[in-house]
C-alpha cells in the first residue's frame, strides 16, 4: 500500500510526531511504500536542525533526515505554516524542504491512504 | 459530448474536513480553513463537517476585536464561491451548547451523529482539523 502522512503538531510536546514516525517505521518494516509525510500547524518544528535535545533523548529532527536518506520518504513542510513560526530553508534538515498545500492535495490524490497525526 | 467520461474522474477524491475546535484558543479551525480554500481550488469532492466545539466555528456575530486576533467566521461564508457546498454539523454537538440552526452563518446540513459517521466512511481522505 503507498501511504501518505499527515504530521499537525510539533516535536516533544506532542506524542504524534513519535507516533507517526513510528507508524511510518512499522509500514515500511511491513513493505508498504511511505511516499512523503507533509508537516502542518505547529508540525513544521519537526525539520529544524537547530533542534539540540540533551544526548540521552531521541533528536526528533534527526529521524526524519534519516527516514528521507535511508528510504526516500519526502519530508515536506507547509510554507504558510512555517513563514508563521520562523522555518526557513536556512534552518532546515537536509532531508526536508518546504512547500505548498497544493502538494499536500496531491499527496492525498496518489496515496492509497494519508493518515493524520494531530491531537 | 454530454457522455461522463469514468475515466477523467478516477483521480477525483472525496475529502472530508473536520472541524473540531472552537474557532479561536488554538490555530487549528484557522489553518484548516487555509488548507480548504487551497484545496477547493484542485477540483476535488470536498466535504467540511463541524462537531463538538467545532460547530462554534460558524457562530453568528462573532468579535475577536478584545483578543487582538483576525476573525475569520465571515471566510465560512465564502466557501460556497469556492466550491464547497457540503458542509455538514452534527446535531447533538449543536443541542449540548444551546445552539440551532438559527445561530449559524451560513446555511448547512444538520446531520445525527451516525449520519456524519456513514459520510466519514464513504471518503477517500478525512482530515481532521
Amino acid at each position: 500500500m503507498k501511504i501518505g502522512i499527515l504530521l499537525k503538531e510539533g516535536p516533544y510536546n506532542h506524542q504524534a510526531s513519535d507516533s507517526a514516525y513510528k507508524f511510518a517505521e512499522a509500514a515500511i518494516k511491513k513493505g508498504h511504500t511511505v511516499d512523503a509525510v507533509f508537516l502542518y500547524n505547529d508540525g513544521v518544528s519537526n525539520v529544524t536542525k537547530l533542534m539540540d535535545p540533551p544526548q540521552d533523548d531521541r533528536n526528533i529532527a534527526a529521524r526524519w533526515d534519516a527516514l528521507h536518506k535511508q528510504h526516500g520518504v519526502e519530508i515536506l513542510a507547509c510554507i504558510a505554516a512555517s513563514k508563521r513560526r520562523g522555518i526557513s530553508d536556512e534552518v532546515l534538515i537536509e532531508g526536508a524542504s518546504i512547500t505548498g498545500l497544493g502538494t499536500l492535495t496531491d499527496i492525498a490524490i496518489r496515496n492509497d491512504r494519508l493518515i493524520t497525526f494531530g491531537d | 459530448m454530454g457522455n461522463i467520461d469514468v475515466g477523467e474522474n478516477i483521480n477525483i477524491k472525496k475529502i472530508m474536513h473536520v472541524m473540531r475546535h472552537a474557532p479561536h484558543g488554538t490555530i487549528y479551525t484557522y489553518e484548516g480553513l487555509e488548507m480548504i480554500l487551497i484545496m477547493a481550488a484542485y477540483e476535488q469532492d470536498l466535504s467540511v463537517a463541524f462537531i463538538g466545539d467545532g460547530v462554534y466555528a460558524l457562530k453568528k456575530d462573532q468579535n475577536t476585536a478584545a483578543i487582538g486576533i483576525k476573525g475569520f467566521a465571515k471566510t465560512f461564508m465564502a466557501l460556497d464561491g469556492y466550491d464547497v457546498e457540503k458542509l455538514y454539523v452534527d446535531q447533538l454537538s449543536l443541542e449540548e451548547r444551546g445552539l440551532t440552526e438559527d445561530d449559524l452563518l451560513v446555511k448547512v446540513e444538520v446531520l445525527g451523529s451516525g449520519e456524519i459517521g456513514k459520510l466519514m466512511n464513504e471518503q477517500d481522505v478525512v482530515i481532521h482539523h
